[in-house]
């Protein structure tokens, strides 16, 4: 043998593979809509959080004298039915939407990820049985399913949460299934078999991280249907009750004085419109940048 | 053919059994006595009691599920506490306001958004292509009831072209009957029309790529019959499915469009039937709801067999 033939192999720097999500950052950067909606999402996170700072008023202080005020520099966006300031109920009405949104969208997650990997993975009549359920519950209009549970489970917004929550679920079960369904195929899952790995270790430590990609984009996409169907449970009344504020229920509210107040009505669905935009541009970029299909 | 309908009639049985479990089991998440509930102010003991006969309440619940399972199979959903009436009726007497509402709106959807995705598609990067991109964003975020508002502020309110709510039959007056749903109908169909222009936009992509316009192109013909009668013609197979499955989408549209517009249609009967605990109508409703959407997706899988002959087997 010469000394040629047993010359190690030296990696390049240019060889080093890139941290897979290091790649879907650079290229989410690169897509303008993608950081337009999360800059939006962040300003709205920040609503949220500081809306106590923020909002110039208390936003169930009714004030008789400014009732249906026009904006004007006392207050930027008017006043509703009972003299409240509407630019401070929108502010904290993001409280709402947005916990309403990742609460249910995580309900979802955390219930239909591991039952859509259990199908995915164990097969057979487990998989049969999930697969029929999904079917079941898939079969029912999700805002007739939604608006279903809410009623029967009492009007609140833990309990809109829950109902969107639960009614969003199947989606990410059949969405799992269908990835884990893929992957158990894959090389590296038989590796992992061969290896003598227990089937739960498999599951969660070598199919779950491969499968995130399309669960994180259905995630920011769910968010934004999850914003919209709590705004709908709140403008019906099921959801947030007054006097706390939320989009949907001020619009509810608005309606009845379209023809004297339309202020009332332009801005808490501008910030559902906002709010949900921006979820969608992001869960699109998100899409792009993670499938490599979409490039 | 006849063995893959046979397939898909076998599969659809269980899920038709597992929605009847599912929308009978919501019965159950009731807190306190149903008969409590069903009886209102009503407190008399013996009262109380013959409800509970009446309605089998005293029975095991899967007895219960059968004895209520027993009564749809024959065409009886249940009586509504509310209306006096059976429910049966009630949707018979509901549903053809909705499915007029959910045409109108699917012809709006297909008029806006398969022409838009067309052009967004023939004329991808470019400025059509933009401004498509943007109508269908604004279609996907914009809820529904929120533009039903600022329509009725809009055109009833400022203009005073068409009134803010109320329904007209078809039969009895077509001209009112179109001005009190034309606004309703395009509310609902808003969303549809963003659906339907990404996924004409993104089928006819893939079949502007295809060798056969390629060779429909080299043959000389014009761009506008190579666009119209060979790609969209092959485009327009799953779009066509997805129409299908997006009208059962239109009924759970219908429930927010109809209680702004004040229409007395499915989706009202519904809400007020929510409101007013009126149980067994909620049920009713959400059973033939579902099994449309069920008969659609058939129906939808059916058609896409008949115009894809590779999948006749």
């Amino acid at each position: 043998m010469t000394a040629a033939a047993l010359d190690p192999i030296t990696v390049t720097s240019d060889a080093r593979e890139e941290n897979p999500w290091a790649r879907a950052w650079r290229r989410l950067k690169r897509r303008k809509g993608a950081m337009v909606g999360l800059v939006i999402v962040v300003l709205f996170v920040l609503l949220a959080t500081f809306a106590s700072l923020i909002a110039p008023y208390d936003p169930t202080a009714t004030s008789w004298s400014a009732v249906r005020k026009p904006p004007t520099w006392a207050h930027w966006l008017g006043t509703d039915e009972v003299g409240r300031d509407v630019l401070s109920r929108v502010i904290f009405g993001a409280r709402a939407s947005l916990s309403a949104g990742l609460v249910s969208v995580g309900i979802a997650v955390g219930v239909g990820v591991p039952v859509g990997l259990l199908a995915g993975y164990a097969g057979g009549w487990i998989d049969s049985v999930i697969s029929r359920m999904v079917d079941a519950m898939l079969a029912i209009p999700f805002l007739i399913l939604a608006i279903t549970l809410a009623a029967f489970l009492g009007p609140s917004l833990s309990n809109a949460m829950i109902a969107i929550g639960v009614t969003a679920t199947p989606v990410f079960v059949r969405l799992t299934r269908g990835q884990t369904l893929a992957a158990k195929v894959e090389d590296y899952v038989e590796a992992a078999r061969a290896v003598g790995n227990p089937r739960w270790r498999i599951a969660l430590r070598h199919i779950l991280p491969n499968i995130v990609s399309p669960l994180l984009v259905q995630a920011s996409l769910a968010i934004a249907g999850a914003i919209i169907a709590e705004a709908a449970l709140s403008f019906l009344g099921l959801g947030q009750q007054p006097p706390a504020p939320s989009w949907g229920s001020m619009l509810n509210s608005a309606q009845r004085f379209i023809a004297q107040a339309p202020w009332m009505a332009f801005w808490p669905g501008f910030a559902i419109f906002l709010a949900v935009l921006s979820f969608n541009l992001l869960g699109d970029g998100l899409r792009d940048a993670l499938d490599p299909r979409h490039r | 053919m006849l063995t893959f309908l046979t397939q898909r009639l076998l599969q659809i049985l269980p899920t038709l059994v597992l929605v009847s479990m599912l929308i009978f089991g919501l019965q159950q998440l009731l807190p306190g006595d149903p008969a409590l509930i069903m009886a209102g102010e009503e407190r008399d003991p013996k009262v109380l009691e013959e409800i509970r006969e009446q309605y089998r309440l005293n029975e095991p619940i899967p007895v219960q599920y059968f004895y209520w399972m027993k009564g749809v199979l024959t065409g009886n959903l249940g009586e509504s506490m509310r209306l006096k009436s059976s429910v049966a009726s009630l949707v018979a007497e509901k549903l053809p306001v909705t499915l007029q509402l959910a045409a109108m709106a699917l012809l709006i959807a297909i008029g806006i958004g398969i022409p838009a995705g067309i052009v967004s598609a023939v004329k991808k990067d470019t400025a059509w292509d933009y401004g498509a991109n943007l109508f269908a964003l604004w279609g996907l975020s914009t809820p529904n009831f929120w533009l039903g508002i600022l329509m009725i502020f809009l055109f009833s309110v400022t203009l005073g072209w068409l009134p803010a709510s109320g329904y007209v039959r078809l039969g009895e007056n077509w001209q009112a009957s179109l001005a009190t749903t034309i606004m309703p109908a395009f509310v609902l169909g808003n969303a549809l029309a963003a659906v339907l222009m990404r996924h004409t936009r993104s089928a006819m992509l893939q079949a502007m790529s295809a060798d056969y316009v390629r060779t429909a192109r080299a043959k000389g013909l014009y761009e506008g019959r190579v666009v119209l009668k060979h790609a969209l013609r092959n485009a327009m197979t799953p779009v066509i499915t997805l129409l299908a499955l997006d009208f059962g989408t239109l009924l759970s549209g219908a429930v927010l469009t109809e209680q702004i517009f004040t229409i007395p249609g499915f989706g009202k009967l519904i809400v007020d039937s929510v409101f007013n605990r009126d149980y067994a109508v909620v049920q009713g409703v959400v059973l033939v709801t579902a099994t449309v959407y069920i008969s659609l997706n058939l129906l939808a899988d059916i058609a896409y067999v008949l115009v894809n002959p590779r999948l006749r087997g």
